[in-house]
């Protein structure tokens, strides 16, 4: 541990104790301001959750039914909370099925922390019994991890753990914890970490920079802003919408930016991406100035490199430097959090409209509106849309509730059509694309915020990759309101077959069981609907109730997310059919 | 930017087990080659220094370094060019001991070389040579009609011509403390 270095501050308690590895974790939980986790217990991790069971009334510890749920429930926490998740497995198979939730918060940049039992340090090596090398596995998905051998280890360790989980750009922070650490004693005490000195996790912000951004952003045109999550990890939401409120500029969103700025605000555009609007996608092809704030340039947001924003001048705001010119060439570069270097911009720039500039946006939203948005929210053929579901659950929530989308079609129009006042709002598994993330993602963020309404919106194929967790929402009463949009395929991969791969349905049809049977075996209050004339009084009933629901909606079978940019193709030939 | 060509990247880091494996996904994701790697302690106490050399893109050197640069453990990371840098490798040769009383030429390669002797045994003699890795291959062409038993090459190892600001940052860290 000497490599470790760690700058610390007064801890409160300083008084030595002299305790269990195990019940060391469970206090350095406490010091960390950690209420709830959750987690599978196994004999790897036994001691600690025996120190779990006596701690009840100061831990809540959630007993998810499969470990990635477990992570993902701890990353819908996270997520709509902005603290840090925490997720707990036993050794080998346990902590092998964290895996899909650390590399899916490593992508997103969630802040959790994982810890892992691990068979005890005498045998590492001799292929134990559920011995895994779970550092080994977790090193490309973690932003950093760690195997604990020694008691002595655990506190400092521990805190730097959820320092760096947190610190500057989030991520997956591992801990593996060997059994004889976790039973042997040892004198106890607990320093905060607040800097690791060979890591700089917040660039200081550059004033020439600074200026040279503000310059291009007085003399541009047709300036256009596209704003990733880093805008909610860096708390910068207020001064985002001060800056376009004074710049007149239009700003556009990723799906992680999603929530950050009112869908309502007159200057929101809307989404950008492989289904985002027609406007903003077109409109990045023809912008003379680029202001990326938070996002990395996803290839599901600019297509084809080759052929996008070539025309423009691009300023980046980005809080973590190996960003900066990896996919998008920045032609001015600031760094630093993104609500210290809005708030420095802010007071560089021009007051404008940008009104012609605006009124392109507008045209495109006219034509996006009639050729596609129309039909998705207000149709007229029979069958359902999952446009309109969407619809439905915004007028019934007012705007407010927390939506919890999974991964494939009814994800894309949950981004597309849902509404939010409130930041923190949208949890999707955005860069990892993982099926199965919703359910208990959505038990996450409903501990997380308590007091708010969290809906889930599934589909019939990756409800069934964690279907398991609806455990967790009957044993603990927990009220998420959960929608299966059932279009019986694979929809997502379905599209596709049907676009590129001339219709060949290559198991992409779904046989699927009684989804309401398997709610009502788990005690949740469920319906079905298949008709337009019982959706609305339906989902008023949904979000009215104050337990857990199941909806089911039988959607159409097989329509399509548009308007839509072909893999690969450049953002400017984006198809609206 | 496009151009491949020799970069060697210099990694100022903590000396922590896991960084190896962390440093060398990084490569791994990217198909990139390692084309030699050596670690050692650095000029700072407790500092330790990975040396990789990759035959790439500046671009994708710049990636790479930009990732390295972000592990956690990692103090600071640079990468140069060839002109940039002053850099060799060594090598050992290991020849069986009588050719170097039969063969006269033996003894006129060691010196034309600019190698010396480390060790002569009953059954053999070894031979180190330091240098570029051309001057190393030349004289392994040179030798190897005599017969190499053993032969071993090391990594690259480099000091850059320029400074590289890491007891500054260090320091900082401190002062800031
Ligand atoms: C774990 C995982 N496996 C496979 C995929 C590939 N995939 C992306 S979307 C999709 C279909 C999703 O179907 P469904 O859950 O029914 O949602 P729909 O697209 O019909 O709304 C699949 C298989 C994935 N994203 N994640």
């Amino acid at each position: 541990m000497e490599a470790v270095k760690i700058k610390t501050e007064e801890a409160k308690n300083k008084a030595k104790l002299k305790m269990s590895g195990a019940e060391a974790i469970i206090h350095c939980l406490l010091a960390e301001g950690v209420d709830t986790l959750y987690g599978y217990p196994g004999g790897a991790i036994m001691p600690v959750y025996d120190e779990l069971y006596k701690f009840q009334d100061k831990l809540t510890h959630i007993l998810t039914r499969h470990e990635q749920g477990a992570a993902h429930a701890a990353q819908g926490y996270a997520r709509v909370s902005g603290r840090v998740g925490v997720a707990m497995a036993t050794s080998g198979p346990g902590a092998t099925n964290l895996v899909t939730g650390l590399a899916d918060a490593q992508i997103d940049s969630t802040p959790m922390v994982c810890i892992t039992g691990q068979v005890t340090r005498a045998l590492l090596g001799s292929d134990a019994f559920q011995e895994t090398d779970i550092i080994g596995i977790s090193t490309p998905v973690t932003k950093w991890n760690y195997q604990i051998t020694k008691a002595e280890e655990i506190p400092e360790i521990m805190a730097k753990a959820f320092y760096i989980a947190k610190a500057g750009r989030p991520g997956p922070v591992l801990v593996d914890i060997t059994k004889n650490a976790q039973i042997d004693e040892f004198e106890f005490s607990y320093e905060k970490c607040t800097a690791v000195r060979s890591y700089n996790p917040v660039p200081k912000p550059d004033a020439k920079a600074i200026e040279a951004a503000a310059e291009l952003i007085n003399s541009a045109k047709k300036p256009m802003i596209v704003w990733g999550q880093g805008v909610i990890l860096g708390k910068a939401e207020e001064e985002l919408k001060a800056l376009i409120e004074k710049s007149g500029i239009p700003a556009a969103w990723t799906i992680m930016g999603a929530s950050a700025i009112d869908s309502d605000h007159p200057l929101n555009v809307g989404m950008v991406g492989m289904h985002g609007n027609y406007g903003p996608n077109i409109l990045t092809n023809e912008c003379d100035l680029l202001i990326a704030i938070g996002m990395r340039f996803d290839d599901r947001v600019t297509g084809k490199l080759d052929t996008y924003a070539k025309q423009a001048k691009v300023i980046h705001f980005e809080i973590d430097k190996a960003e900066v010119n990896k996919n998008v060439h920045a032609d001015v570069a600031v760094l630093g959090n993104a609500k210290e270097t809005l708030g420095l911009l802010l007071p560089l720039v021009n007051e404008n409209k940008h009104e012609d500039w605006h009124n392109e946006f507008k045209k495109k939203y006219e034509i996006e509106f009639n050729e596609v948005i129309k039909g998705d929210i207000h149709p007229t053929k029979e069958g359902l849309t999952m446009g309109e579901v969407i619809e439905q659950i915004n007028i019934a929530s007012g705007n407010k509730a927390v939506i919890v989308t999974d991964v494939g079609q009814h994800q894309m129009i949950g981004c597309r059509y849902a509404k939010f006042k409130e930041s923190k709002s949208n949890i999707t598994s955005g860069g990892l694309g993982t099926m199965g993330f919703a359910l208990p993602a959505a038990i996450g963020a409903k501990m997380g915020a308590m007091d708010r309404e969290v809906v889930a919106i599934i589909g019939d194929g990756g409800y069934q990759m964690t279907i398991q967790e609806l455990g967790v929402i009957f044993q603990h009463n927990l009220p998420v309101k959960i929608v299966v949009l059932n279009n019986d395929h694979l929809g997502m991969v379905r599209q596709w077959q049907e676009l590129f791969f001339d219709k060949r349905y290559a198991s992409t049809v779904m046989v699927n069981p009684d989804f309401v049977k398997i709610a009502e075996g788990y005690h949740i209050e469920s319906k079905r609907v298949s008709k337009r004339e019982e959706l609305q009084s339906t989902i008023e009933e949904m979000i009215a109730s104050k337990n857990p629901y199941f909806l089911e909606v039988k959607v159409e079978k097989e329509d399509n997310v548009f308007p839509m940019v072909p893999a690969g193709a450049s953002v400017s030939d984006i198809r609206l059919k | 930017m496009k151009k491949q060509q020799w970069f060697t990247i210099s990694v100022y880091s903590e000396n922590n087990v896991g960084l190896l494996n962390r440093i060398s996904g990084i490569f791994l994701k990217r198909h990139i080659n390692i084309e030699s790697l050596n670690v050692s302690k650095s000029e700072i106490d407790g500092v330790s220094k990975f040396t990789i050399v990759v035959h790439t893109t500046e671009k994708w050197v710049r990636n790479i370094v930009g990732q390295i640069e972000k592990q956690i453990e990692v103090i600071k990371a640079f990468y140069h060019t060839d002109e940039e840098t002053i850099y060799q490798e060594s090598a050992l040769f290991k020849i069986a001991s009588n050719l170097l009383f039969d063969e006269r030429q033996i003894q006129n390669i060691i010196k034309d070389n600019n190698s010396q002797i480390v060790t002569v045994a009953r059954e053999f003699f070894v031979i180190a040579k330091s240098g570029r890795r051309n001057e190393i291959d030349d004289m392994y062409e040179q030798l190897k009609p005599y017969g190499i038993m053993q032969f071993v090459r090391s990594g690259r190892i480099s000091v850059s011509k320029d400074i590289m600001q890491i007891t500054g940052l260090l320091k900082e860290f401190y002062e800031e403390a």
